[in-house]
Parts: structure tokens; C-alpha cells; sequence
């Protein structure tokens, strides 16, 4: 034990100082923790919210970025905006899509509700050549993959970055054609600041101002939809699986006990 | 079968017919219903059951997500994702499968620690420990594959580090990797032969599950004293003993492997599996599942490729080795008082090797809580693994001849009613 004690205080000495997070080098600053509706185990989405969010997508982000994964049908299903069947099949005529016509010709027609969300560029090159050869990642996931421990998660750093555009510190040489954003690795990014003034987005009646930082909020939360779609159905499954099991293993552990009873052990 | 008289008796016309011609349900009386298991075993003892519970639901969820899975490069990632979105309760499926392989090598690393403490590979058991390491090394290879199929960034760039292994063998290493391949880097041809593999591997696992029961059936369960099983006195027949018990443990164990599945499903994997393998892009840091991260960092402590597979694959091998390098006649480590500290000593080297291998090679090692030790990792992951190798090469021979290991008891029968307040339990040791 005294080994133990010494050992314990050998590497106490040995912890010199606090990690710093930040130094002067291009290691991205740490995302800024929000609070968001759908935390816990019984977090659900604001549709409202939602509903939102899938404006900006559509106005600001859709301009560049493909969010190919997600369909129309989606829109109006439960645990997402839950825009009514009407209002989602009008969002989908509204766009069009790549068809074929009876005669085999390349042809554009109205979106249905089967169909997934149209992609703003053909392919990758097409993409990068518009884009000052920088290619826009698709949406679909993008809030799954970009974790950040257990602190901050993935909508955290898209909020972050969204809204952390600045001027380059006089000491920082810029390359030409990217912008200066903190919580990107490398501290330049390639997309110019895509939410740049208040009121880009116009909302119906009744909803908050759109503010640089509740359009990112509201974009954001569409996409940890959209990453994510089966969340509420899952967390809900989970309450009541965990309720189920928890009277279960008590069962189980009076069963036990009783089973036990007259056995020393 | 060693362990007491079995009574099976066929109670019908059908089942005298069939024990006459196929003793299929006396065997499973004897092994699963009556079988004498000593009374004293604790809940580091349910892990068995446990683990045969996720075999069976790994294999069921994995079938089902077969049907929906498509292995090719392009198609692989979304249809993964269209299995969460659009196939009916797809989404639990698979985050059953992918927080299962999980939970599967939480109970089988407790399961080997509890075999390691209570000296469960010693002779009479040296090959139930055996037929162990067999199902540990096709585990590992099984979650591998299994890791590759989503075709993320950490798939593609994890298959690509770990099929690298195979290229350090000397002379044929090249064409043994392209073998693995089926082609000149890692591509389509890869990931269906993948597929096909990490298919057929589970049901190589259960075939050899069921020589690891058997092996355990012949000389029975050891228990937390490590002392011979002496007579009916110290046994509970199985059921419903220990049917009960191990329910109750499981069903525990389930709850915490559903927190993960419905509240936390992402936290064991990796958020760059989320973005789509591409083979210009190396992500800045390509680490394996947690469950590898010690036997990752024993692999990188050392700058040759060679040397470093060798280790890797050695630190497993050794042990295999271990019912023949710990010389002491005792087994259980609660009376083996030097033994049982390095054990935790053990425990705790490989947990720094874990830590180890989660974090980037170079720079100064991250403790918890933000702190960082001035210590190189390199040199940490040098001292570790070393160590890990002493351990079992010179540090278990050595305390098993110097240590005095405490009085045992007579008998588990004695030992539990001493424990009860009702008897005597301990004899002089000679």
C-alpha cells in the first residue's frame, strides 16, 4: 500500500499545468455549447423550429449544398416539421428534378413527394468548378459527423461555425478566395459566410426575427432532424424500453432472492 | 462428465423413442438444467451467459440487416443510411448491431479479467482458456470487418491501416496483402469479401462457443475461492440456480446497453464513419474501436512495422501461454496477495495503453481532466508495453514462486457457512 501512496504521489508531481486549448497555432477554437430542444432522454423537436430551419436550408444553404439522402414524403412525416401532406407536396412541385421522358430524352419535371431533395450541382466536378474548386458536402449527415466529445456536439460546431466569421487577426495570412472562421480546422474555410445579414430569410407571420443567430439555430436544428429523423420515435421507444426492463430486473431480482433463500451461498 | 450423478429419466413414449437413438435432451438436461455449478459463484460469474446472449443477438439483428445492406463502394454508405431512415425500425436494428459489437467486448474483456483473477485457465481448464483466445482473436477480427461494411472515412481508412499490418511480413507481405485485397488497394473487391467474411465468422464463433461450453462442462465451473468443487455440498444444480441468476444479470446489462442504443447510440463510434470513404481524403487522426486501442498503441510504440504487428499480435498469443507460466497452485487472487496487486497493476497498464492508443503518437500524454503529463507518449507506450510483456513472461512465474499465498479453505460448502457465521472454514495450509 505505501507503494501505492508514493506512486500516487510521484505522478500528482508530475501533472503540470491545465491543457491549454488554445494556442497561437490553427488548432479550431472549441465549439460553443447551446441549448437545444431535443437534449434528454425526452427532448422532441419545435416544429416551428423545424419548419424554419428547412426555409433557410432551402434559400440560403440548397444554393451549393445537396442534402441528397432526405425526400419530400419526409417533410410532412411524424418527429420532423410535420408540414401538412398539402404543404409538403406544394414545397415538392415547386422544385424540379432529373427525368427521362418517354423518349428516352434527358428531361426536367415537377418533384414528388417520393423524391429526394434535388442536388444544386450534376456531380462533384461540376460543384468544385463552381465553387472555386472547393467541393460543398452533402447535408444530410454532416450534424452526425462532426462530433466534438461530449461537451459539444455536432449541431454545436455547425451553430459555431455558422455564426463565427470574423476578421482575420492582423497576424494571420489569409489565402486568397477563403474566409476566416475560428472553428474550422485550419482556421480558413472555403464557404464565404452564408448567413450575412438579419432578414435574409423572410418568415411567415408569427414566427421570431431572423437574426444571424436564430437562423443558424433553426437551420441547424433541421439538419439534426435531417441527420437523425427516427430521433423522437427513438427516444420514446427508449423510455419506455428502460421503464419495461428496470420493473423486470426487479422482478427478476426478487425471483432470485427467493429462489436463493435456503441456499447458503 | 465429473461432477455428480445425473438422473435423467425420459418421461414419455416419445422422448424414451428418442433418447434411445439421439440423447439429445439428456444432453441438454445434464449440461443446461442439472448440472452441478459450484454455489458460491459471484456476478463476475454471469458474463458467460451474457456474452452467449449477444452472440445470438448480434447474429439475429445482423441477419436482418443483410437483407437490407448492399456491399459496394458506392452504394454502401447510403444504403446504411436509407436501412436507418427508411426500412421499418431500421434504425434500432442497426444501432443494436453497432452499440452490440460494443457491449459484446465489454462482457468478454470482463469475462477475461474475471478467468484472470480468479485463475480460471489453470489446469483442469487450459483449454476452455484455449478455445477462449480462439474466440477472442475471431471477435476481434469479426467486429474489424463488421467496422468496414458502413464504407465511412474511419472504415475505409481503418481496413486500409490494419490490411497494411499484413504487408510487413517479410517477402511475400505484398502479395499476401493483394490476396486480402483482392486487388491493388482497398476498393470494392475489398468490401464484398468483407461482407462475406464478417457474415461467416459469427457462426465459426458459436461453433467454437460450443467447444468452449463443452470444455467447461468436463471440468466444471471454477468459483471465486479457486478451490476444487469437494461434493454435492459445495453445488446448486444449475437451474434454476443459476438460470435465475444470470437472468437478472442480464437483463441489468441489457438496460445499460439500451441507454446506449436509444439515448446515446453515437458515442462508441467514430463521427468520421459518417462521412462517406474517400480515398483522397486521410482523415488527421485514423484510430480503431475503443476495443483495439490498447493493442493499437502496443502496435505504434515501436518505429519498425515488423516488430510492431509482432508485438501486437504477440501480446495476444502470450495469453495463451499463461496456464504454464504461472507456477502457483492456488487460483483464485484472493489468496494470492502479491498476485492480486499485479493484477490490478495489469489492469491499469493496459488501461494507459488504451488511452495510449486513442490519442495522437507525438506530443505529451493527456491524463483526464485536461491535465497532460510531461512524458513523451512514445516513451509511455514503450514503458507500458513492456511491462505488459513482463508481466506475463517474468512477473507471473516470479510471484508465483516467491509469494505465500493465504490459508484456502476445506471446502466451498465450509467457506460459505464461515462467511455466515454458522461454521469454521479454514485449514492450515501446509
Amino acid at each position: 500500500m505505501k507503494l501505492y501512496a508514493l506512486i500516487a504521489v510521484l505522478l500528482t508531481s508530475l501533472f503540470s499545468a491545465q491543457a491549454s486549448a488554445e494556442g497561437g497555432s490553427s488548432e479550431p477554437k472549441h465549439p460553443e455549447k447551446q441549448s437545444w430542444s431535443w437534449e434528454g432522454p425526452f427532448g422532441t423537436f419545435d416544429r416551428q423550429q423545424l419548419q424554419r430551419g428547412y426555409q433557410v436550408y432551402k434559400e440560403v444553404c440548397a444554393a451549393c449544398h445537396s442534402m441528397h439522402l432526405v425526400s419530400f414524403r419526409n417533410l410532412s412525416q411524424p418527429g420532423g416539421p410535420e408540414f401538412s401532406a398539402a404543404q409538403a407536396k406544394a414545397i415538392a412541385m415547386g422544385m424540379q428534378v432529373a427525368a427521362l421522358d418517354d423518349k428516352g430524352e434527358d428531361i426536367q419535371r415537377p418533384a414528388t413527394l417520393a423524391d429526394r431533395f434535388p442536388s444544386p450541382f450534376p456531380n462533384e466536378k461540376a460543384a468544385r468548378a463552381a465553387n472555386n474548386n472547393a467541393y460543398p458536402p452533402d447535408l444530410s449527415v454532416i450534424v452526425k459527423a462532426r462530433a466534438h466529445g461530449i461537451d459539444a456536439e455536432g449541431p454545436d460546431y455547425v451553430y459555431s461555425l455558422l455564426t463565427g466569421y470574423s476578421d482575420p487577426p492582423s497576424d494571420f495570412s489569409l489565402l486568397p478566395g477563403l474566409y476566416y472562421n475560428p472553428y474550422f480546422a485550419g482556421h480558413q474555410i472555403a464557404m464565404p459566410a452564408p448567413l450575412a445579414s438579419d432578414g435574409q430569410v423572410t418568415w411567415p407571420e408569427g414566427n421570431p426575427t431572423a437574426t444571424k443567430q436564430q437562423m443558424a439555430k433553426d437551420v441547424v436544428a433541421f439538419m439534426t432532424w435531417a441527420a437523425d429523423p427516427h430521433m423522437e420515435d427513438r427516444k420514446q421507444l427508449g423510455v419506455k424500453v428502460m421503464i419495461f426492463l428496470s420493473f423486470l430486473s426487479v422482478l427478476l431480482f426478487i425471483a432470485y432472492k427467493r429462489q436463493w433463500k435456503d441456499v447458503e451461498h | 462428465m465429473s461432477q455428480g450423478n445425473y438422473s435423467y429419466q425420459p418421461k414419455n413414449a416419445f422422448t424414451k423413442w428418442l433418447d434411445s437413438r439421439l440423447p439429445i435432451l439428456r444432453l441438454m438436461d445434464e449440461s443446461m438444467l442439472q448440472f452441478p455449478t459450484p454455489k458460491n459463484l459471484n456476478f463476475w460469474f454471469t458474463f458467460g451467459g451474457i456474452l452467449t446472449f449477444m452472440l445470438v443477438a448480434q447474429i439475429l439483428t445482423g441477419v436482418v440487416l443483410a437483407m437490407h445492406y448492399v456491399p459496394h463502394e458506392t452504394m454502401a454508405f447510403d444504403s446504411v443510411e436509407r436501412i436507418m431512415r427508411d426500412v421499418n425500425y431500421g434504425w434500432l436494428l442497426r444501432y443494436l448491431h453497432s452499440n452490440g459489437a460494443s457491449m459484446f467486448f465489454i462482457a468478454v474483456y470482463i469475462h477475461i479479467f474475471r478467468g484472470l483473477y480468479y485463475g480460471s485457465y489453470k489446469a483442469p481448464r487450459e483449454v476452455l482458456w484455449l478455445l477462449g483466445i480462439v474466440i477472442y482473436l475471431l471477435m476481434m477480427a469479426t467486429g474489424f470487418l463488421g467496422y468496414t461494411l458502413p464504407w465511412g472515412q474511419m472504415s475505409f481508412w481503418g481496413a486500409t491501416v490494419i490490411t497494411n499490418f499484413f504487408s510487413a511480413i517479410p517477402f511475400v507481405g505484398e502479395s499476401v496483402t493483394q490476396w486480402l485485397w483482392g486487388s491493388f488497394a482497398v476498393d470494392n473487391s475489398t468490401l464484398q469479401r468483407f461482407f462475406s467474411l464478417h457474415y461467416l465468422l459469427p457462426f465459426v464463433i458459436a461453433g467454437v462457443v460450443v467447444l468452449h461450453v463443452w470444455a467447461l462442462h468436463v471440468p466444471g465451473n471454477n468459483n471465486p475461492l479457486g478451490i476444487d468443487v469437494k461434493g454435492p455440498a459445495d453445488t446448486v444444480p444449475f437451474h434454476p440456480y443459476y438460470t435465475i441468476k444470470d437472468l437478472f444479470a442480464l437483463v441489468v446489462f441489457v438496460l445499460f446497453f439500451c441507454y446506449f442504443v436509444f439515448f446515446n447510440p453515437n458515442f462508441l463510434g467514430h463521427a468520421d464513419n459518417y462521412i462517406p470513404a474517400n480515398r483522397l481524403v486521410t482523415p488527421p487522426h485514423i484510430v480503431p474501436e475503443w476495443y483495439y486501442l490498447p493493442l493499437y498503441a502496443i502496435l505504434r510504440s515501436v518505429p519498425d512495422k515488423l516488430i510492431g504487428v509482432l508485438l501486437m499480435f504477440g501480446a495476444i498469443v502470450v495469453w495463451a501461454f499463461l496456464p504454464w507460466l504461472d507456477r502457483s497452485a492456488v487460483r483464485s487472487n484472493n489468496f494470492r496477495p502479491l498476485s492480486r496487486q499485479m493484477f490490478f497493476v495489469l489492469v491499469a497498464v493496459i488501461w494507459i495503453l488504451g488511452m495510449l492508443g486513442a490519442q495522437s503518437p507525438d506530443g505529451d500524454f493527456e491524463f483526464y481532466f485536461g491535465m497532460i503529463l510531461p512524458i513523451s507518449k512514445l516513451f509511455l507506450s514503450q514503458i507500458c508495453t513492456a511491462y505488459y510483456f513482463l508481466h506475463f513472461l517474468v512477473v507471473t512465474p516470479l510471484v508465483g514462486l516467491i509469494e505465500k499465498p493465504l490459508a484456502l479453505p476445506q471446502s466451498i460448502a465450509t467457506a460459505v457457512l464461515a462467511k455466515n457465521g454458522s461454521a469454521p472454514a479454514v485449514r492450515a495450509k501446509g
